[in-house]
């Protein structure tokens, strides 16, 4: 109990003093999870739309895999870009392997499921009506599909909050396509889990904290936008 | 000359439910044409091919300018429009949501503003124009949507049940608004209704549809040489 305490009080002497490991650390972490949110954005919501808007093909069996990558487990996408990005695999000529950029692909590759999958049934719950009235009023198919996202706003970012979730709270993937190299590829959770092992559990709790406190504010955008738009969607009734 | 819309023998079915069965009319004269029949006799369905929403099974939907065929594409669209049932409210301020069809017409801010403003005081919903159009009440809905169709002046106007849930306040509203519509507009506008109260107070022209086909006419005002005269 006193060694729990104690790592506590040097977590928040840690926090305090921002120690510039940790601070390299969070902008490290910020930096891989942010830019992959932005790949998994970029590259997720227009699949999101495109499946919640058209009628193609093979559409219900994409949609039911998107679904189930939602659940995807890291460490597998981890192993499975390993094997790509190892020396005697297909892209180890780029030299990714061990590097924040093949941490980025990774982290995209978990993320691009749930913004795809939130924005394509986001989609499909608008209202019918509201896809018709756009068109009763001379709306050309390109701007019937512009309304519809517009009117989806809310679950679309719900879903980029909830892939944030999770790509600042992933850990097995990054490890294995990482390495956990200090000043290089160390973020937040792949320190946690070191200094747990090596029991420098002050570092580790340091940046637990802050973990959650990220977790914490990223749960309240997600909680305000919900909440609006069940408030706006409460009003159809 | 104005647009008018000739329909000729138009079926529809939906999986094996014939819903129309072969109705004509021409719609040539400016004014209000009362479509009625009793629930699920088709009157929605007929409006939402007429508005070129669906498209029927066979027969003819022509619209004519000047003796000619006007092409069904966009132009034509979107001179035409169609107040649904249920409106379809977007998420948005009443304001943006009747400036909706000017706004993907391109028009300009100024315009766009001086217009919605005139619709919305038309209807009574000025004062509401920054407020959520979701909060509105049925009858506001209803009114908003009669805002945002007469806003783009369509020179063929349906409407789906504009009185349907609607309390006795709104529903009169929506009425004088009617009233007031044709003499401002000189167009020709089609309302589906089953009240046949309502249809005598505001139309001229009265159709009913039974068993999937236009059986018979009458005329709601005092203009009896209406009568029959649009039927093919």
């Amino acid at each position: 109990m006193n060694s729990i305490l104690e790592s506590f009080k040097q977590a928040f002497y840690l926090i305090l003093h921002l120690d510039r490991e940790l601070l390299e650390i969070i902008l490290l972490s910020l930096k891989v999870s942010g830019t992959a949110l932005a790949i998994a954005t970029l590259t997720g919501f227009p699949a999101g739309a495109l499946l919640g808007l058209k009628n193609f093909f093979g559409r219900n069996a994409i949609i039911t895999l998107l679904n189930t990558f939602m659940g995807l487990p890291p460490v597998v996408v981890g192993l499975f870009l390993y094997l790509l990005l190892s020396r005697s695999g297909p892209l180890g000529f780029l030299s990714l392997l061990y590097t924040p950029s093949a941490m980025i692909i990774a982290q995209s590759i978990l993320a691009f499921p749930i913004v795809a999958a939130i924005t394509h049934s986001s989609i499909v719950k608008v209202n019918p009506t509201v896809k018709l009235a756009a068109k009763t009023l001379g709306a050309t198919p390109f701007q019937i599909a512009l309304t519809m996202i517009r009117e989806t706003r809310y679950g679309i970012m719900a879903g980029v909050c909830a892939a944030l979730g999770r790509v600042m709270a992933e850990v097995g993937a990054i490890l294995i396509v990482g390495g956990n190299i200090a000043g290089y590829t160390r973020v937040m959770t792949t320190t946690i889990a070191l200094e747990t092992d090596k029991g420098n559990f002050e570092l580790a709790m340091a940046l637990g904290i802050i973990l959650l406190c990220i977790s914490f504010i990223i749960n309240i955008i997600l909680f305000s936008i919900q909440k609006k738009g069940t408030k706006e969607s409460s009003q159809w009734l | 000359m104005a647009l008018s819309l000739i329909i000729s023998n138009i079926k529809k079915s939906y999986k094996d439910k014939k819903v129309l069965d072969g109705c004509s009319f021409s719609f040539e004269q400016s004014g209000v044409y009362v479509l009625m029949g009793p629930n699920g006799s088709g009157k929605s369905t007929l409006l939402r091919i007429c508005a070129l929403l669906e498209s029927p099974d066979d027969g003819e939907i022509i619209y004519y300018e000047d003796g000619k065929v006007v092409e069904n594409n966009l132009n034509l669209r979107r001179r035409i429009t169609l107040l649904l049932p249920n409106i379809g409210i977007f998420n948005t301020t009443v304001f943006k949501n009747v400036a909706y069809g000017l706004k993907i017409r391109g028009m300009n801010k100024g315009e766009i503003k001086e217009r919605v403003e005139k619709a919305l005081d038309f209807v009574g919903l000025l004062h509401k124009k920054k407020q959520n159009a979701l909060s509105l009440s049925s009858g506001e809905a209803k009114r908003m949507g009669i805002a945002r169709a007469i806003v783009l002046e369509p020179e063929f106007l349906f409407l789906d049940e504009p009185t349907a849930s609607v309390d006795q306040e709104n529903t009169e509203i929506i009425e004088n608004i009617i009233t007031q519509l044709k003499q401002r507009l000189n167009s020709i506008i089609i309302m589906a209704t089953h009240d046949y109260q309502s249809a005598k107070r505001t139309g001229d022209i009265l159709l009913f549809l039974e068993k999937g086909k236009l059986t018979r006419t009458s005329v709601c005002s005092e203009s009896p040489f209406q009568l029959l005269q649009g039927m093919l």
